[in-house]
């Protein structure tokens, strides 16, 4: 076990067979022109089912994952999900319904759809969703387009530019540059919240939108979101949130009363899809009245008890994908949600709340807080390497995995120093966080008495560390 | 709900934290700023959840599937099914920590590596939202690769893809998308040279088109080449068991809806965007891209790579905003090409061309009922129907058919095309009962 694998096409043997079909009744040559064909087949492997049973149940041993580890990864929300809303997205009447079928076959998908868009706007205060974005960064991009549409339907087009904060996450200055505005970024101050001053002096009639993240990356609530959200539309602007961190305010806080115009949410964080390895994801954008119509179609209206789908909507930035979006993850995010009540909700605010600070304050004496304060659904904390032998945050993260738990986010957000950056969530518990404190807690004392073995690390794993560097001056990407 | 604290752990955890009551905590959120209680249904049991999914699943209606249009009934093997739920997979992140997540690592390299072999590429990423984000990606990598302004998009690709490469662009004005009319339903070369000049950064050939046809992308590359521009290939993955790939005719980027790949329709998502191309242009990928390596003891491993394109490093110079992309379809692609292998992908393919030619035969047999354009297709094809294409929609949906996408709602002068697709799925039976009803229609 936890040997590394050989690669599928490796444990090919020509000749066998995973799955068989049944016979055309003539070959593609009877029915098409030779030219068009494929002259060699592709290099796939040859497997039988059993084979590729074992290679991928193997494979997936190789691997740390919420189920069998704390995966205390920050702004990345690796919380249990429950296994009832994965049979619920895979029933045969979702599973089946092709997206071209017209409305009156897939009444059942789309009373979800609409259904869900009416908790999430009850959830955040904002009047109107749409589903239509496959994640976050996808929210982020049309959040970003609404704007544009905003603007220009005012005729103010010289709105250019986007302010971001100096924590954001870095899908929101791609995204702005995506979207064709440029970027300025606003420095926080040191207590970690957006600069109110900084902010107004760059705020002018060239700001398009402010994108903040709320909590922000540094796991702390911008108190003065108000405010920011006054100077904001006094300058003419939209206010982003990006919702990334919406486990801290679910049935505590609603953004719409922060002054929030747009905002999108991470399905497959707060509300129930597993993250699968890196997606997929769904990042709803919701808005307040006054930008619905600049929503991306298609768009799901109820008529005399009726759902249809609209695709044409004057004003609209138009399709940002395919079809209506990531649907199977919009039903776990519905089924979760009707799995609650607004107590249960706010519960799911709380305990995040609860746990960040619990594991905050059992490590402050040896990692310190990037600000010595409470804080929300995720702490930052600093490796000190000259109280630690030279060891560095990465270290630590490494000779973590050693100790059985997945390493938190590291350097990250930007601005901190050494960044550890811990989202223990809310379905831990206290046992599995005081056990990741002793760990982090005894990787600090090896520091100062082996600090080769930290340096190493990890030593249990499939592999030691990895050559990035190599890896990326020679790019082998495919067999 | 799913929080496991007892009354003993949640005071036990205050006291450790040094505060008298949670409340201290939630007072980082101003008072102002709280919010009062939700208006919130009663929460459901899971029992009772289950039985009010089962009721709304169950509005769905179950239909003979003989609509593609960029989404098609392939057969999902029952281990791909077991495997991609697996806790190991199902409930792991992005693998920034390598060394703890080589089995999600090499899933992509495979995944990677196969959707290379498919398109006949040197380089892929881990997968994109779907084929329109795809193609959006690519058209805005040639852009970068060239330093030229303008692609050529033809009438012939999905008018959803388009629709998006339209709200990808539009507002920013650039890349500027020029559109190629298909009047016989196909690329015409000598519309695709007119607009052929040195600001053309890549031409886009999707092939089987949206129509179902198959393109002279070999025609069209060597004419792009020509001008410096590059050919940007859309093909669906399941055609490629036994059509020429991209690569092999010259595409220099090839992009895809990988969703056939073991994904089900899901009314849309999630699907699997492919992305591969030739290596000179690797450095041009947007997203994540799984690399071969070794570890402090020479042993191979993998990690993710090349990630200084990337937006966590790069932020707003990055080639891509993508973060989550469709991981775990990607695994479902990976586990469903191994089983298949070549010879069953072939299979699948053969099934799909020989399901569709003897439809479309049978179908245009019916009178009043023909093809609309001609040309060789793969397993997908323009039914011109006698009457409005709605109507024969409507008509066979009573029979528990959905005979495929009426083209109006895209083009009104369209207005009597059906656009339908056969897979390996439809038995004969099935294909027998749909040109019946289409007889019934024509009456």
């Amino acid at each position: 076990m936890n040997r590394p694998e050989k690669l599928s096409i490796e444990k090919s043997m020509a000749g066998r067979r995973g799955i068989r079909f049944a016979k055309p009744s003539k070959p593609a040559s009877a029915w098409l022109p030779e030219g068009a064909l494929r002259k060699a087949l592709p290099r796939l492997p040859e497997m039988g089912e059993f084979e590729v049973v074992r290679h991928y149940t193997r494979l997936s041993r190789l691997n740390f994952c919420l189920d069998t580890h704390l995966y205390p990864l920050g702004s990345c929300t690796m919380k249990y999900n429950p296994r009832a809303n994965e049979e619920i997205a895979g029933l045969d009447g979702f599973a089946a319904a092709h997206p071209c079928a017209p409305d009156a076959a897939v009444q059942g998908t789309l009373e979800v759809l609409r259904r869900l868009e009416k908790l999430l706007c009850e959830l955040t205060g904002l009047s109107a969703f749409t589903l239509q974005p496959a994640a976050g960064a996808h929210g982020e991009f049309t959040g970003i387009l609404i704007a544009s549409a905003y603007h220009r339907s005012r005729k103010d087009r010289k709105r250019t530019e986007i302010l971001v904060s100096d924590s954001s996450h870095g899908t929101n200055p791609a995204s702005a540059a995506l979207g064709g505005f440029s970027v300025k970024t606003v420095a926080s101050r040191p207590d970690g919240r957006l600069d109110l001053e900084a902010l107004k002096a760059v705020l002018g009639p060239q700001t398009a939108m402010v994108m903040l993240t709320v909590p922000n990356t540094l796991g702390l609530f911008e108190r003065q979101i108000r405010e920011i959200a006054e100077a904001v539309h006094a300058a003419g602007a939209l206010l982003y949130m990006d919702g990334a961190n919406f486990n801290a305010l679910m049935g505590l806080a609603k953004p719409a009363d922060f002054g929030v115009d747009i905002l999108h949410l991470n399905l497959h964080k707060s509300f129930s899809t597993p993250h699968g390895g890196g997606g997929p994801g769904s990042g709803p954008v919701g808005v307040v009245a006054a930008l619905e119509k600049f929503l991306p179609v298609p768009r799901v209206a109820e008529k005399n008890g009726k759902f249809v789908l609209k695709t044409k909507i004057p004003g609209s930035i138009g399709r940002v994908r395919s079809f209506a979006g990531n649907t199977g993850v919009a039903i776990r995010a519905y089924a979760y949600l009707r799995g609650h009540d607004g107590q249960t909700l706010r519960s799911i605010a709380e305990n995040a709340i609860l746990n960040a600070n619990y594991v905050r304050a059992k490590l402050k004496d040896l990692f310190p807080s990037a600000v010595d304060e409470p804080c929300m659904h995720e702490c930052v904390l600093r490796t000190e390497p000259e109280k630690m032998g030279g060891l560095k945050t990465l270290d630590v993260a490494k000779r973590l995995l050693d100790y059985g738990f997945y390493a938190p986010t590291i350097y990250f957000p930007l601005i901190v120093h050494e960044a550890i950056m811990i989202e223990p969530t809310e379905t831990e518990t206290k046992e599995t966080l005081d056990a990741f404190v002793d760990a982090l807690r005894a990787i600090h004392a090896e520091a100062l008495t082996d600090p080769e073995r930290v340096h190493a690390a990890p030593h249990d794993l499939p592999v030691k560390r990895l050559d990035e560097l190599g890896a990326a001056r020679t790019p082998n990407v495919a067999w | 709900m799913y929080s496991p604290h007892t009354a003993a752990d949640r005071s036990e955890m205050l006291r450790a934290i040094g505060i008298a009551s949670l409340d201290d905590l939630l007072a980082q959120v101003p008072s102002a700023l709280r919010a009062a209680a939700l208006d919130w249904p009663a929460a459901l049991t899971e029992p009772e959840l289950m039985a009010h999914a089962r009721a709304l699943a169950a509005k769905n209606k179950p239909l003979s599937c003989f609509a593609g249009a960029g989404a098609q009934d392939h057969y999902i093997p029952a281990a791909v099914k077991a495997l991609v739920q697996r806790g190991e997979f199902l409930t792991a992140y992005t693998p920034y920590q390598a060394e703890a997540s080589q089995g999600t690592l090499q899933a992509i390299y495979e995944f990677q590596s196969s959707v290379c072999a498919l398109y006949g590429m040197d380089a892929a990423n881990a997968s994109l939202y779907d084929g329109a984000t795809a193609l959006a990606e690519a058209a805005a990598a040639a852009a970068r690769i060239t330093g030229r302004k303008k692609i050529l998009l033809p009438e012939s690709l999905h008018p959803e893809w388009r629709a998006v490469l339209q709200t990808y662009f539009g507002a920013k004005g650039e890349p500027k998308l020029e559109l190629v009319p298909c009047p016989s339903g196909r690329m015409d070369l000598a519309e695709v040279e007119k607009r052929l000049d040195d600001t053309v950064a890549a031409v886009v050939v999707a092939t089987p088109n949206f129509f179902g046809l198959l393109e002279d992308g070999a025609g069209i590359a060597e004419m792009a080449h020509a001008k410096g521009a590059l050919l940007i290939a859309a093909a669906d993955p399941v055609s490629l068991g036994v059509l020429e790939e991209p690569g092999a005719w010259g595409a220099d980027i090839a992009v895809g809806e990988g969703q056939g790949l073991g994904g089900a329709l899901n009314y849309g998502g999630p699907y699997l965007g492919l992305f591969s191309c030739k290596k000179a242009h690797m450095r041009h990928i947007p997203g994540r891209i799984c690399g071969l390596t070794t570890d402090a003891d020479g042993k191979r491993g993998f990690v993710l790579t090349l990630q200084a394109r990337e937006q966590h490093i790069r932020r707003e110079r990055a080639a891509s905003n993508i973060c989550s992309n469709e991981a775990l379809c990607a695994l479902a692609a990976t586990i469903h090409l191994a089983l298949l292998g070549p010879e069953g992908l072939k299979e699948v393919a053969e099934l799909c061309v020989d399901k569709a030619h003897r439809l479309a035969e049978a179908a245009c047999a019916v009178p009043g009922f023909r093809l609309r354009f001609e040309g060789p297709f793969f397993n997908e094809f323009t039914l011109e129907c006698p009457v409005p294409a709605d109507r024969v929609q409507k008509a066979l949906l009573k029979e528990g058919i959905l005979a495929g996408v009426p083209l109006g709602r895209f083009d009104k002068a369209m207005k009597n095309a059906l656009l339908v697709c056969a897979t390996e799925q439809r038995t004969d039976e099935e294909l027998d009962r749909f040109v019946a009803a289409l007889g019934r229609v024509a009456r």
